[in-house]
């Protein structure tokens, strides 16, 4: 029992990550029908600014802010130079660009920050709560806690503002949402700030829990996108679903079958989806234009 | 294939007039005229490769046109994305390094028997998974990619992990294929034989549909093309292209790693289509050329390979959507107008 809770905690901790992850590939694909192969490095480029920021003798707090906000910056760039000018391209070109990029933005921080693998502090400790036989790292708590108030966030803008609404719209019909006047370059620009800025999130708050490297971004980034496709591709409420359930599953498998091919878990998972509903759990499903 | 289009000759006429007229016939120069041009420059390199670091450049852009022209039928004429091709690759490579390690299986043997298993794996998966499109296909292919790279890292026992293992020399036809140099002249008619074949089989009938496919896929079912079954088929094919090159490629590296099989690797191969051209046999050569040679072109500039291999990818993307080889074409072509 001890032990399932334990997995339990891992798996949530993990799954809430991939939730952030997946959320932010369903939000640029809801703006742009694209599929930003790059979120990925969106969440490596979090952990590792704040890694460095914070070696470097900045407070924990401001370091954290800056490595969002910079995250959230390269995102609007990568939309203004790599995705807008390919506007008119087909999906194959898209998905190479968006490769092209997330090869970039790991160069990048390759040649500066280094190869070496690097830990953010635990942003309250590390002496872990025991819990019914389990512990918990106070680093999950955060995880948990930060992802729901993300989530909490993301439903009041979608919900309650203009241009959230204006993403929505966008992402139901692009060409009705620009006759009632949503400037779509602004919904894309913003969904890809955004999308960006939730990656850095997710990248901050499991660095202090799995170290981060300039190549960790690759899995990160396909398991967000394994979860966005296992709860249903533009579907919020299946990100979210999609994620937490991909990290129970994964650390489950672990826990019980073979840690060794944890890694292989959400790429069956994602194919067994994709065969037997390829809409995912909460998705509309893949709709085909003539 | 020249002979194929020669016009019949009757008694006496003398070899220039045949000559003449091969060279006015519709078609001809620019159809085969390149793959000749492609077969005397691939003859005669050696005679400037001055050592055998440069026969290994040679037969890696070799090996990769061929995997590439394969996957470009898939991609380019198909319009069906893999991303997980080099999955493929590894499959063919650790099937004949496994069967003639740990089963003492002769090389050519073990290459058919895993081009074979590649082929029927590829069937099942393109009956289930080619129903899927644009990112459904991506993802899929991708996970399939991966688990293969997965599943060769851990079954140490079998395939050594992730410090892969070493792999046997070829015997073919009792000769023994070893060295850049014996190796070279077997990747250069390889790609010759695949140029020829993907050029005859997009000018096919069956190429024609699969170019219908790429325009819509609706429209080709509707004229009546049996669009699932070619695309069944171009998958299984480049599938088994990729795994009979991983399996002379292991036998020419000697060793192999899982690294063979990994998404990496599988970008890489969509990158030479791509930035070559998606539907031109001569931009996967050209794509493959030129992505074998960044790595070398690019060593000085240590550490930047990954962001000018990405900065190349975007802009190829962003200014010649069509790819290099189609675009530059184009616009050759309406100069000369």
């Amino acid at each position: 029992m001890s032990q399932f809770l334990q997995l339990l905690f891992s798996g949530l901790t993990v799954g809430a990550t991939y939730a952030l992850s997946a959320l932010g590939f369903s939000m640029i694909y809801n703006a742009s029908g694209v599929i930003n192969f790059a979120q990925g490095e969106f969440i490596m480029l979090g952990g590792m600014v704040a890694a460095v920021l914070t070696a470097s003798g900045l407070p924990l707090p401001l370091a954290v802010l800056a490595a969002i906000v910079v995250v959230a910056l390269v995102g609007l760039i990568v939309e203004k130079l790599a995705i807008e000018p390919a506007r008119d391209a087909d999906i194959t070109s898209i998905i190479i660009i968006t490769i092209g990029v997330s090869m970039i933005v790991r160069g990048v921080v390759e040649v500066t920050m280094g190869k070496g693998s690097r830990a953010l502090p635990h942003f309250s400790g590390e002496t872990p709560i025991a819990l019914g036989g389990a512990t918990l790292l106070p680093q999950s708590l955060w995880v948990m806690a930060v992802t729901a108030v993300v989530v909490a966030g993301l439903a009041v803008f979608f919900g309650r503002t203009r241009l959230g609404k204006g993403i929505l719209a966008t992402a139901h019909n692009r060409l009705a949402a620009q006759l009632v006047g949503v400037d779509v370059k602004k919904v894309l620009l913003t969904s890809f700030g955004l999308a960006a800025a939730l990656g850095a999130v997710g990248g901050v708050l499991i660095a202090p829990i799995a170290t981060t490297s300039y190549d960790a971004g690759l899995m990160l980034g396909l398991k967000g996108f394994v979860a966005a496709t296992f709860g249903g591709l533009g579907s919020g409420v299946g990100a979210i679903a999609g994620g937490v359930l991909l990290g129970l599953i994964e650390t489950m498998t672990a826990g019980y079958v073979s840690s060794s091919y944890k890694d292989a878990v959400p790429f069956v998972l994602v194919l067994v989806i994709l065969v037997v509903r390829p809409r995912g759990l909460f998705g509309l499903g893949p709709s085909e234009r003539v | 294939m020249s002979e194929a289009s020669t016009p019949p000759t009757i008694g006496r006429s003398s070899p220039e007039i045949t000559a003449a007229a091969l060279a006015t016939a519709p078609g001809f120069r620019s159809r085969h005229l390149p793959v000749i041009v492609l077969a005397v420059v691939l003859a005669a390199l050696p005679t400037v490769l001055p050592n055998a670091y440069y026969y290994d450049v040679a037969i890696r852009i070799l090996a990769n046109a061929v995997l590439a022209i394969a996957l470009n039928l898939l991609i380019g004429y198909c319009g069906q994305i893999s991303l997980g091709h080099a999955g493929f690759f590894g499959l063919g490579a650790y099937g004949s390094a496994i069967l003639t390690t740990h089963r003492d299986w002769t090389a050519p043997m073990a290459l058919l028997a895993s081009a074979a298993i590649v082929g029927v794996v590829a069937w099942v998966v393109a009956r289930v998974i080619l129903r899927l499109k644009g990112h459904y296909l991506a993802m899929a292919t991708l996970g399939l990619g991966i688990i293969v790279t997965i599943v060769l890292t851990n079954e140490a026992s079998l395939t050594g992990g992730p410090d892969g293992m070493s792999v046997g020399d070829m015997k073919l036809f009792g000769l023994r294929l070893t060295g850049e140099k014996v190796w070279y002249p077997v990747f250069a008619i390889l790609l010759v034989f695949a140029v020829v074949l993907a050029a005859n089989l997009v000018e096919s009938p069956a190429g024609r549909a699969l170019r219908a496919l790429h325009g819509s896929e609706v429209a080709a079912r509707v004229v009546g093309i049996d669009t699932a079954s070619f695309k069944t088929r171009v998958f299984v094919l480049s599938a088994v292209v990729a795994a009979v090159m991983g399996s002379l490629t292991a036998h020419y590296l000697g060793f192999i790693t899982p690294q063979v099989a990994s998404f990496h690797k599988s970008v890489e191969l969509v990158t030479m289509v791509v930035v070559g051209g998606m539907a031109s046999i001569w931009g996967s050569v050209f794509g493959a050329a030129l992505l074998s040679l960044l790595p070398d072109l690019l060593a000085r500039f240590e550490g930047f390979e990954t962001v000018i291999f990405g900065v190349i990818l975007v802009a190829t993307m962003i200014f010649l959507p069509r790819g290099m080889v189609p675009s530059l074409a184009r616009l050759v072509r309406r100069e000369g107008r």
